[in-house]
This record gives structure tokens, sequence and C-alpha cells, in this order.
């Protein structure tokens, strides 16, 4: 049991942001960001405890978290509506640092909530691939798509997101 | 094209906000949480996590609490907004009813019989060190049930000020000395002075002589009997040489 507390708490130390930023791609905000990440990890967390120890030496962590994830944000999605944008996030977050610091946090909100203005199934592709940086494969598996399919929702969703809107695709 | 993918990229790298592990591993209730609370013992410091309150103490200051939680304790803590009704449950534990769980891993089954055994005292009475130790079958730990109760990490709510000496003296208090004890024990109704004078007088057990039942003094059993009725009694042996029983409420001696 304790040994299973002290994996845990490793497993939250190397990757807790990874998993925040998935959020944050997602939601677009870094309150439900953190959500997202705290339920995340509370499932990983449940499901361990009850893993013999041999599943959970070879567990891919990497992916698996990326799996619990996106299935923590699909039942957001279906149960409570996304909370309206807030563009800085809660206050207890927000460490005062340089100028330069706000500066990219700001943009990096901006693009957020760019990104999660995507339709659901270009979003997470488009997350998991160039956010996340898995392979075409491993996003394939995660979302539980054939591969051809990631890659065009890739590739259509980075082209909404230029704001090229000719090549949208019919939906 | 480049640039697009590489703000992503620069998305992926965005870092957790601060102190979401600390937060995390309470909700995982591997960590506990702490907040502090205006009482009627004036404001004080409590932690608590997925299994029930786990320390209580009149800290000057978070930090103090902080520290006196590491060295008492040792899990992580984390300051958090309390559960909506744990206020509540603290104004009714202080008040005598009973509605707090308590988180007591990490003691000794010897200290954790010592402090539910002294969590039934009822407010407002008091019992010897004595007791504890023959109510949980370790009659001649007496000492250590002084010392248990005295690392008490919840006092205030498992109610160690009320376990006092049978000499008379109101004993030392780990919840801010001997002062404490006895303000939090006129609080609870309990006549300190007529205690220690009893002690004092070699008073140990009150006897009615119309049920020939004897009790501790603050027993709320006897507390109805007529002043004429009543009979002081110094030991059990005298008690049962007159013809008195044990009550078995306080239970001042092996029925």
């Amino acid at each position: 049991m304790e040994g299973v507390e002290r994996q845990f708490e490793r497993m939250v130390r190397e990757h807790q942001n990874r998993v925040f930023a998935l959020g944050l791609a997602l939601t677009g905000n870094r309150h439900d960001a953190e959500e997202v990440a705290q339920d995340t990890f509370l499932r990983a967390y449940r499901a361990l405890v009850t893993y013999p120890p041999s599943r959970i030496r070879d567990l891919k962590q990497k992916a698996w978290l990326h799996r619990i994830a996106v299935n923590v944000f699909r039942n957001r999605l279906r149960g409570i509506k996304p909370r309206l944008v807030e563009l800085n996030g809660s206050e207890s977050d927000h460490a005062p640092g340089p100028e330069a610091r706000a500066m990219q946090r700001a943009q990096m909100d901006d693009l957020a909530v760019r990104v999660a203005g995507l339709p659901l199934r270009y979003r997470e592709a488009v997350v998991l691939r160039h956010v996340q940086e898995l392979s075409y494969a491993e996003v394939a598996q995660t979302l539980g798509q054939p591969v051809g399919t990631v890659k065009a929702n890739v590739h259509r969703g980075l082209k909404l997101l230029r704001g090229d809107e000719d090549d949208r695709a019919d939906d | 094209m480049i640039e697009l993918t590489t703000d992503l990229k620069r998305l992926g790298d965005e870092k957790a906000p601060d102190g979401f592990v600390d937060r995390l591993l309470a909700q995982a209730g591997m960590a506990d949480s702490y907040a502090r609370f205006e009482t009627v013992l004036g404001d004080v410091y409590v932690a608590w996590n997925r299994l029930g309150v786990s320390a209580a103490a009149r800290s000057e200051s978070a930090a103090a609490f902080e520290e006196f939680f590491k060295n008492d304790v040792g899990r992580p803590l984390v300051p958090a907004q309390p559960p909506a009704d744990l206020a509540a449950r603290i104004q009714d534990e202080l008040s005598g009813k009973r509605r707090m769980r308590f988180d007591l891993r990490g003691l000794t089954d010897f200290e954790q019989a010592v402090l539910r055994k002294t969590y039934e005292i009822p407010r407002g009475e008091v019992r010897p060190y004595g007791w504890v130790a023959r109510e949980i079958r370790h009659p001649a730990a007496v000492r250590a049930v002084g010392t248990a109760l005295a690392n008490n990490p919840i006092p205030y709510f498992i109610p160690c000020h009320r376990v006092v000496r049978t000499d008379g003296k109101i004993g030392n208090y780990g919840g801010g000395g001997p002062e404490a004890k006895r303000a939090i024990l006129t609080m609870e109704g309990v006549r300190v002075n007529r205690l220690q004078e009893l002690a004092r007088a070699g008073v140990r057990y009150q006897g009615v002589r119309t049920t020939k039942i004897f009790c501790y003094p603050t027993c709320h059993t006897g507390r109805h009997a007529l002043e004429k009725n009543v009979v002081w009694l110094r030991d059990e042996a005298s008690a049962k040489a007159a013809g008195f029983r044990p009550c078995k409420v306080c239970r001042p001696a092996a029925a």
C-alpha cells in the first residue's frame, strides 16, 4: 500500500505539467485544466491501488494518463457546461513574475482559447499530436481511431487554427 | 505552419500551478488539509483528511501548527478550504455532541485504545488515569496511559483533559498546561475545586445510601441524589464492605 502511494506521488510529480498542459489546450482555461488534471490523477490513483505490482511496473504511464485525461475531458463535456473562459485563470495560481513571463502566459492563454474553440474531433487530434507531441500511432491508440482519421483531423484542425476557412470540412 | 506548430508545442510546456501536487495528494488522502477555526476555546487549527480529523492545536500561527503536525503526524500538510460541514461539526463536538470521525493511523494500537476509551468520557465528567488503563485491559499501564494522552494529536476533541489524577492534582496537559485543563473542565461544568477538595480528603467515590451504588464523584447518575443520602467512600474495599456495588455507567471498579 505504502509502495503504491510513493509510486503514485512520483508519477504525479513527473507528469503533472504534461497532464495540466493537455487540460489547458483541451478546455482553454487554467481553472478547468487543473480540474481535469486533478480528476485524471485521482482516477489513476483509484485504478493503481487495484493493480497487481507487475501491472504497475509494466504500465506505460504517459500513454495511460493521456487516455484517462481524454476520457475525463469527454465526460466533463457530457456532464457539465464548459465555463466561460477566464483568460487569466484563478488568482491563486497567478504567481507574479517578470513581465516577459506574464506576456508569454497571456499568449499561451490566448492560444489555448483558440484551440479549445476547435470542434471536438479536430481539437483532440491537434492537441495530442502537436501540444503533447505524440506520434500519429499513439494519438490513434489514445483516441481509439484509425491513423488515417487522426491525420485528417490534425490537418483540418491546423487549417482552422490558421484561419484558413476554405479547406474546412463540412460538418 | 511552422510558427503555429511551434506555438502549440510551447503550449505543451505550460506548467501546472504551484501547489498542484500537494492539493492532489490531499484529495487522494495522502496529505492532510488544515484550516483555522474560531471556537469556544479560541482559535484552533484543525487538520483533516478523508478518514476524519487527524490533529488539532491552539497554535500561535499556521507555521507553528505545520511544525507541530510535521513532528506529531509526519504526513504532508496543505492549507485548504474546509468541507462545508466541518465548522459545524467542530462546534457540536466541543459542546458535547459526537459527530466527528478521527484518523488515528500512525498511532500504536495501545495509543489508539487509550484515545478511543477517553473519547467515551462524557462532557462534565472526569476519570482517573487508572480507569482508562483498567478499561482497556492494561490495568498496570497507568503511566503509559499518561504518556499516550500527553501525545494525543487531537486534544479538545478527544478529551484528554477529562482524565485526571486521583490525588487531586490537576495533572499536566498537552493542550496548554494545567491552567488550560482547569479552564476547559470548568467550562464543561466540572466543579474542579470541589473535586480537588474531595481528592485531598482521600475520598474517591460517592455512594448513595438508598441505591447502594457507588460512582465517581462526577458521574451523572449520582448527580440527583439527595444530600442526606450521599456517603463519601475512600476506596473500593470499604465501599463493598459497606454493601455498595459499583455503578454500571461510570464503572469505578470491575463489577
